[in-house]
């Protein structure tokens, strides 16, 4: 592809942004004022912020990526746009109805969210800087991880202890963790799946790889199930391991990890089932929930009640009850679509995230190097886990375990969070069309093609 | 790596897949399952966003609401308060958000909504014009004086007094001892509903029941009523004269009947058929009970609404019972109102009104109109015969028996065993009642009557079971004829 013609491609993909950005402005301003008539005839005194703010917002992520990752994907920031800027709407109507305050500080960390986007495009003008300093990353997520378990920083909040206290703040490390986990991976197997992939001891009847290339493995399985059982966090635990079933599958292409990976979660699984009572208790209600005593087997049922009651059209806008569904503003959120917005609503909501999905794929698929279709492939299949593990729980199509839903719900972390993970995706997909700016090294897999 | 790339999306489209399966399962298909769930408060909350109507009592100026619903901060919008609680709470019932609705507030439910039927063409006018507005309010005929009346006289006791007019049906006091509170089963907060339920459902003496309408009794004397209109309309004479046994022996059996303390009815001389009623002799209706057999008893009950569910205002109306088909020792037992023969006070009352009423007998009802909250009538429940499907002119007796019964009924009260509902200078007509529950227990004693006697407008039923507390000796006279009188008193006042 020449020089021009990746620029011309770069253009038409920015202007489909554009488009598309204004299109999802409209969307949520219209959203926006339904909530605000629904509560008084006229329109919402802060409909002309929120306007402006998500305009402001949308037009300047625009003309900046435009400048910084020419010929990045056009679908990821818009879809990211929307997303938030409907979680934006959805906060404030829960606002309205249990009389919170969240939506201005979900406001806040909105804009915080999009600047960190812009810095991290424009500090990391080539991914493969996250490839040199993977083993600092690497220790860096474990040391995030595993942060709220220390003492004096650590928090309980709804019996997970997720969350630590620093500068009056109350942060999520797992959230950025997760993050440094699949950039470690995905450059740990680039370099490593030659390894993996060819078995050369033999363990039985079976041949199996080299055992320090299952250092990693174990490590990581040591890692999330630590999760569960410190943490209590049954929804990140099976998010990690997911992450890296997937990556070591894609990077080896053995389905014999899967197995066994799978083999190993259920079996950590069904330990901390036997150990621990809140385990016990996820399961219990999920199979038996309309006659389970466990405790949050209410807030399922409150969840179910609402998608009922919205059917197929929804309540409207304004017009439910999100307030009886516990955590509302955030692992129940989808939900509160639910029950306003209908089937209709919750399909485009996950359409959204399905066309967000669909477009990370293809930026790990359209990508030329190893390192940025793991990189790829990690985070979108982080993102898709997490949207599939909490829809599938509020909906009890899995049992429940505690998790944001990405852009959506309420809660800094999660949003700082994937507004990186877009960011670096969007690096990833600026390469696609040859307008990456040189790469600071020449890439590992035209290391050994030469050597 | 692409191939693999590729599957792993193809499996989270899977994931997704079913996601979206699983949606479609419960907004859809399970959707109207989850809506009306009874844990689902959503419902709940719509019906409390509505200013529910209003359960009016007296007349003109004096129209006051014991019911209204006023607004509040809650989750629930409307609240409902009933003032003064218990006194009307057998007549307004309770609506609560846990546990359902009674009496008035269930009966009238769609009116007190706003959805009744009649209202159907200003509802859809109100919709279209974007318009609010209240449930519609009902009126009740009970008078606070009479039910004020009705529970000083019967006092702490378990019982039921009905008071109502004779020629519209019109019920004036509803009474139902012991009573309870509806407004703690009206509140809001479920914790205080559902302990408030679970005292009431547990309590043995059954607060929550009416027992005007709900629940039945042995008649005992005040049966006699029904088998002298049987004989009367029969063809025969109240100077028919009767022997004076000392008991009856009864056909096919060893058993025999006595009279009330084992004495005669009148020194051992024959006696007629008023003296037999005034004195409320055994002996006497048990074997007229004989000679007209259980057919004619049932059959004359019938036409004064036993053994038929008619259609009354309030839901669970008791059917009161009076056999046919019994062999002679058990007809003698019924025409005294012992055996088989159960009644409720408010079929008793309707006996003595329908005596009062030339034999007429009218629809008793609770409420009588249905008005918006401008005061426009949407509905009014006029005075009507009640219809008993093979009896559909509601003439009970013929008047001239009417009349007859009304001479009896007077001289139990002037000389007879009712001499203690007397009221000074008002003419009394009335039948006591002491009915036999069992070998230990005390009996179940009644009043039942009217005035005043020459030109009725209101009549009465009283029931104390169990004696009213003062064991065996209890008797109609002595405990219920007293509280009629001063219900009935309270009644004529009203009549300026």
């Amino acid at each position: 592809m020449s020089a021009s013609h990746a620029k011309l491609e770069a253009r038409r993909r920015a202007n489909t942004e554009l488009g598309l950005l204004v299109l999802a402005l409209i969307v949520c301003l219209v959203a926006y004022a339904l909530v605000g008539l629904a509560r008084e005839p006229r329109l919402p005194a802060g409909m002309a912020v929120y306007g402006g703010i998500l305009a402001g917002i949308a037009l300047g992520t625009h003309l900046f990526t435009r400048r910084v990752a020419p010929g990045a994907d056009p679908l990821l920031f818009p879809l990211a746009f929307i997303l938030n800027g409907l979680g934006l709407v959805m906060i404030r109507r829960i606002d309205y109805a249990q009389g919170s305050e969240l939506a201005p500080a979900q406001t806040v960390w909105t804009i915080v969210g999009v600047a960190l986007l812009i810095l991290t495009l424009l500090f990391m003008r080539d991914y493969e800087l996250l490839d040199r300093y993977r083993y600092l990353i690497g220790i860096a997520a474990i040391v995030l991880l595993l942060m709220p378990l220390l003492p004096l920083v650590g928090q309980n909040i709804n019996g997970a202890r997720l969350w630590i206290r620093f500068a009056g703040f109350q942060i999520q490390p797992g959230e950025f963790a997760k993050l440094g986990l699949a950039i470690f991976f995905a450059s740990y197997l680039a370099e490593n799946r030659q390894l993996l992939t060819v078995a050369t001891n033999r363990v039985g009847p079976l041949m199996v790889p080299p055992a320090r290339a299952f250092g990693p493995v174990l490590a990581v399985w040591g890692l999330s199930l630590a999760v569960l059982v410190f943490e209590t966090d049954l929804g990140l635990s099976l998010l990690l391991f997911g992450l890296f079933i997937s990556m070591m599958y894609v990077a080896t292409s053995r389905v014999a990890y899967v197995i066994g990976g799978i083999g190993l979660f259920s079996l950590g699984s069904y330990v901390a089932f036997l150990l621990f009572a809140h385990v016990q208790d996820r399961i219990d209600i999920w199979l038996d929930l309309w006659n389970s005593d466990a405790v949050g087997a209410g807030q399922l049922q409150q969840s179910l009640f609402a998608l009922g009651t919205g059917g197929v059209a929804g309540v409207g806008l304004g017009q439910g009850h999100p307030d009886l569904i516990p955590i509302v503003s955030t692992d129940f959120i989808f939900s509160a679509f639910g029950e306003e917005s209908g089937l209709l609503g919750t399909t485009a909501l996950l359409l959204c995230f399905v066309l967000f999905i669909g477009r990370g794929y293809r930026i790990a698929l359209l990508c030329e190097q190893e390192f940025g279709q793991l990189l790829a492939l990690g985070l979108v299949t982080l993102y898709a886990l997490q949207v599939f593990i909490i829809v599938g729980g509020v909906t009890r199509l899995i049992p429940l375990t505690g998790l944001t839903l990405p852009f959506v719900s309420y809660g800094g972390s999660s949003l700082l969070a994937n507004y990186v993970l877009v960011a670096l995706l969007i690096r990833v997909s600026a390469g696609e069309v040859g307008a990456r700016p040189a790469p600071l090294r020449r890439s590992r897999s035209s290391q050994k093609a030469e050597g | 790596m692409t191939g693999s790339i590729r599957r792993v999306a193809a499996v989270v489209l899977v994931l997704f897949g079913a996601l979206f399966v699983n949606l479609n399962y419960l907004q859809v298909v399970k959707a109207d399952d989850l809506a009306s769930n009874n844990a689902n408060r959503r419902q709940l909350i719509a019906d409390y966003e509505h200013e529910r109507g209003r359960i009016l009592i007296g007349a003109g100026n004096a129209t006051r609401p014991i019911a209204e619903s006023v607004e509040t901060d809650g989750e629930f919008k409307y609240l409902r308060q009933y003032d003064p609680g218990s006194l009307y709470a057998h007549v307004t019932g309770f609506t609560s958000p846990l546990v359902g609705r009674s009496q008035v507030e269930q009966a009238f439910d769609q009116a007190l909504t706003g959805n009744a039927p009649e209202a159907f063409a200003r509802n859809l006018a109100d919709l279209m014009a974007g318009r609010e507005r209240a449930g519609d309010a009902v009126h009740v005929t009970v008078r606070e004086e009479v039910q004020q009346a009705a529970r000083e006289a019967l006092g702490d006791r378990e019982g039921a007094v009905v008071a109502l007019n004779p020629s519209t049906g019109a019920i004036l006091g509803m009474w139902s001892s012991p009573t309870y509170d509806p407004n703690d089963l009206a509140s809001h907060d479920f914790d205080e509903v559902n302990a408030a339920w679970e005292q009431l459902q547990g309590d043995d003496d059954q607060p929550l029941l009416n027992r005007v309408v709900s629940e039945t009794y042995p008649p005992g004397s005040t049966f006699k009523l029904i088998t002298a209109a049987a004989a009367l309309e029969d063809g025969m004479s109240p100077e028919q004269t009767f022997p004076d046994p000392e008991r009856l022996d009864l056909p096919e059996t060893s058993a025999s009947i006595g009279n009330f303390g084992g004495s005669l009815c009148n020194g051992g001389a024959p006696l007629s058929l008023i003296q037999a009623m005034t004195v409320s002799c055994n002996t006497t209706f048990a074997q007229l009970g004989i000679d007209l057999g259980s057919e004619a008893l049932a059959e004359q009950a019938g036409h004064f609404g036993f053994n038929d569910q008619w259609e009354f205002q309030l839901p669970q109306l008791a059917e009161s019972v009076v056999p046919s088909d019994l062999d002679a020792p058990s007809t003698a037992q019924s025409a005294i109102g012992q055996r088989d023969v159960r009644t409720t006070p408010l079929q008793m009352a309707m006996v003595a009104a329908a005596i009062a009423n030339d034999g007429v007998i009218m629809t008793p009802h609770v409420v009588d109109r249905v008005e918006d909250t401008s005061g426009r009538i949407i509905r009014e429940f006029r005075p009507q015969e009640l219809r008993l499907p093979d009896h559909p002119n509601g003439q009970s007796v013929s008047s001239g028996t009417a009349d007859t019964l009304t001479t009896m009924m007077e001289s139990v009260v002037s000389s007879g065993s009712g001499q203690s509902a007397a009221i000074s200078g008002v003419r009394v007509a009335g039948k006591t009642g002491t009915a036999q529950t069992g070998e230990d227990r005390p009996p179940t004693v009644w009043f039942v009557g009217f005035a005043p006697a020459d030109n009725p407008t209101v009549a009465v039923a009283v029931v104390v079971p169990d004696g009213g507390g003062v064991g065996s000796e209890a008797t109609g006279g002595a405990i219920a004829g007293p509280i009629a009188s001063t219900v009935m008193q309270a009644a004529l006042d009203l009549d300026e």
